[in-house]
């Protein structure tokens, strides 16, 4: 956990910023409800009621250069990112005027030029790896940006998920993936799905770093995320951050969600992020009930004006379905250089194409033992294990440190059984074992 | 000038389309220090670096979504299938997102998948197929599958040039059997072109990839026969190139489709409906196709010969249709 939240790391005006946008994106939300029930809504809408901490306190800690890909239940993070709420009403209002034209609906939008926005999929986990392409490519073009994205309980067990933190580990990408724990996948429990107590376990599995935290404390939330998203900017490889919430309405508008007990329902309504942030306000004395007054008529405010615009909208043009399979050169694709091309490029470029092997993946102990008796070092060229070949943004001491130190512990209980007399290293070169 | 066999112009592609342009990199399996289980990327690690040139984990799901994503910021990925049959296991992130993200929400994803596909050297069910209807099934994807040296290179140039997500068959048998003379300058081939292969009057045979080659053999044999098959290199499945297959029906009459993927739902299907709709009146006889059966590519010899189509069968069904 990350301990209690503090006030010092953030200015006031950004504890104003915090409650505005959990503020917008549940008025925004309600109001959806209302529209829904009025049937302008044209297909499902899914409800982030109680998870909004999680949306915005992760986003807030993304800079304007990096990249997002939200979930279903993050219209809170492209808020945090400046989409404005009328994209959200004319999305799920199916109107030619949104960010789709009515090609799609929900969140499922992006913003590649501006806001670098990638749009979510329903086929959960598929984002992962797409969004580790995304660190990786700004890392090549030297943009220094980080990308981050969403996984549900539910969807940390697709294929996705473990394909993608496999790749994003070993390629060490500035990728943050926030798995958002809100307990129940549909109508399944989490520990009827997972199990482990804490999800953020998975990332032992990848040598990557992770945290678990409050997902209904706001600043708790942007904290780790923060933290997580400096930490990938440096260079320190991919994040995990868990954050414990609660979904608090069904799967989607029809979904009674009577499958979750009323005493689960009451625990996480004590434990509401707006409530609980703002009495947080109020008793660190951030703010007075004439700013939230304000705040919330400013929210009032935007959205009266943003749902008209939504409501007073056309649906697209039939026609406009048989447009935009292909890009027929609507589209410019430039990249971004922010580093000289001439590094990316031969002769600097230019390697040994070889593997060095740093562990000849034996039981630790037995290659200690072993390397003692021939005090040679392992040698047959390659270089960089694992992904990086070497190269500087790809170096990797820390990622093979840690599977190492566990292979230590795992060696001791086995290495009694190894044979001193035979070479423990399977087909490996004889006379050149050692490592590091 | 030598002679480039079609493996070694789809490796001169890469290296040339990697000098061109530095947002050209490559992903995939073993494509880095080992250049490639067919070598097709050999010598590109070292000359390109490994920012480059990724080897990645065994996670086709991982590495087209990490090409789509790369593709996203601007960068022109080409991700390889170490056997195109194992493009099954990221059918999601191919067909969902990849092929979908244009139309939904104007993000074009121009990146090229490319692999070793099709049997004739007895790789067995996993490692012989033709998986290319699923994905002309798909709108937003370009399907290419070459049967020259010549086009391969210049079509995986125009494939890592344009601007939507391209599937790039490489036929294993041809790799390293097919030998021509390359240009030295720069061209390429356009995607959406079919290209007449030998001029005819009695009969069109459409044919793409290996079967290109069966298709011009049938008809070398069939012209001591006294008939006269227009041979047809489809080339591009995706988008088809309706315009060349019509304008030959117009002048022969008769129309036998030969490819190597499976009978139903192959794209003789496609062009037999495409012909009824466009040129019914112009036909003298049915529609006919020589294709694989409708089973998993087998692996002893007698039993791949038995599945595959081959010169004698597109011969003998040539005979029956040049009898109208």
């Amino acid at each position: 956990m990350s301990g209690p939240a503090t006030p010092e790391q953030l200015k006031r005006e950004q504890h104003l910023d915090l409650y505005y946008y959990m503020q917008l994106n549940r008025q925004l939300e309600e109001r959806m409800v209302r529209l829904f029930r009025q049937n302008k809504i044209v297909g499902g809408l899914y409800s982030s009621l109680g998870q909004e901490a999680v949306s915005v306190g992760t986003a807030y800690a993304l800079e304007k250069r990096d990249w997002l890909a939200p979930m279903i239940r993050n219209i809170g993070a492209l808020l945090v990112k400046g989409v404005p709420p009328r994209d959200i009403f004319t999305q799920h209002m199916a109107k030619y005027t949104s960010p789709t034209k009515g090609k799609d609906g929900t969140s499922h939008f992006g913003d590649l030029k501006v806001r670098h926005i990638v749009s979510p999929i329903s086929m959960l986990g598929d984002l992962i790896p797409v969004m580790a392409g995304v660190g990786m490519a700004g890392r090549y073009l030297g943009q220094k940006i980080v990308a981050m994205t969403w996984i549900g309980d539910g969807g940390s067990s697709t294929g996705a998920f473990h394909e993608g933190m496999g790749l994003a580990a070993s390629q060490r990408a500035p990728f943050v993936l926030i798995v958002e724990n809100n307990q129940w996948a549909y109508s399944t429990p989490v520990s009827r799905q997972v199990p482990v107590k804490n999800l953020a376990d998975r990332a032992v599995a990848y040598g990557v770093k992770s945290a678990s935290v409050d997902g209904n404390d706001v600043v708790a939330v942007y904290r780790a995320a923060k933290e997580a998203v400096d930490g990938c900017r440096a260079g320190d490889g991919p994040r995990l951050i868990e954050v414990k919430t609660m979904r608090m309405k069904g799967h989607a508008q029809h979904d009674p969600a009577e499958y979750v007990p009323e005493e689960m329902f009451a625990y996480w309504k004590a434990r509401d992020p707006i409530a609980l942030y703002e009495k947080f306000l109020t008793e660190s004395k951030t703010w007075d009930a004439k700013t939230k007054q304000e705040i919330d008529q400013r929210i009032e405010r935007e959205l009266d004006a943003e749902q008209k615009f939504a409501e007073e909208s056309p649906m697209p043009p039939p026609e406009f379905a048989e447009e935009g399979v292909y890009c027929d050169g609507c589209h410019t694709i430039e990249a971004e250089w922010k580093r000289p091309k001439s590094e990316v490029t031969p002769p600097r470029a230019s390697i040994e194409a070889a593997w060095k092997v740093e562990s000849f993946g034996g039981f630790e102990d037995a290659i200690e033992g072993a390397k003692g008796a021939s005090g040679a070092s392992a040698s047959r060229t390659p270089s960089g294990a694992g992904a990086g070949n070497g190269s500087k943004a790809n170096g990797s001491a820390e990622k093979t440190a840690q599977p190492a130190k566990r292979a230590d512990e795992k060696g001791k209980a086995v290495a009694a059984k190894v044979d001193p007399e035979r070479t423990p290293f399977g087909r490996g070169p004889k006379g050149k074992q050692g490592r590091r | 000038m030598a002679q480039s066999t079609m493996l070694e112009a789809i490796r001169q592609a890469m290296f040339e389309e990697m000098e061109r342009d530095p947002a050209v990199v490559a992903l995939g399996e073993d494509i880095g220090v080992y250049g490639g289980a067919f070598k097709v990327t050999e010598g590109l690690l070292a000359k390109y670096g490994p920012e480059r040139v990724i080897d990645t984990p065994i996670a086709e799901t991982a590495i087209v979504g990490a090409a789509c994503g790369m593709s996203f910021m601007g960068l022109r990925p080409v991700a390889e299938m170490q056997f195109i049959d194992f493009i099954a296991c990221c059918f999601n992130q191919v067909t969902n997102f990849v092929a979908k993200s244009h139309y939904l929400w104007g993000a074009p994803v121009p990146i090229v998948l490319r692999g070793p596909s099709g049997g004739v050297v007895h790789g067995g069910p996993f490692h012989s197929a033709n998986p290319e209807m699923y994905f002309v099934h798909t709108p937003g994807l370009k399907v290419v599958y070459p049967s020259t040296a010549y086009d391969a290179k210049g079509l995986l140039k125009s494939a890592i040039r344009d601007n939507n997500p391209v599937l790039f068959f490489e036929h294993k048998f041809l790799y390293r059997r097919i030998k021509e003379d390359l240009p030295t300058e720069d061209y390429t081939v356009p995607i959406g072109k079919a290209a007449v292969r030998r001029e005819g009057t009695d009969l069109t045979i459409l044919s793409y990839a290996a079967m290109a080659h069966t298709s011009l053999e049938a008809a070398a044999k069939l012209a001591q026969e006294g008939i006269e098959a227009e041979v047809i290199d489809l080339r591009t499945l995706l988008p088809l190139d309706s315009e060349t297959i019509l304008n030959s029906l117009k002048k022969t009459n008769k129309l036998l489709v030969v490819h190597e993927d499976t009978r139903t739902g192959g794209i003789a299907g496609e062009i037999a409906a495409l012909v009824c709709e466009g040129a019914f009146e112009e036909l003298d006889g049915p529609i006919l196709r020589v294709t694989a059966l409708d089973t998993p590519v087998p692996y002893a010899p007698t039993l791949e010969e038995r599945f595959l189509p081959n010169t004698e069968k597109v011969v003998a069904a040539a005979r029956e249709l040049a009898k109208y």
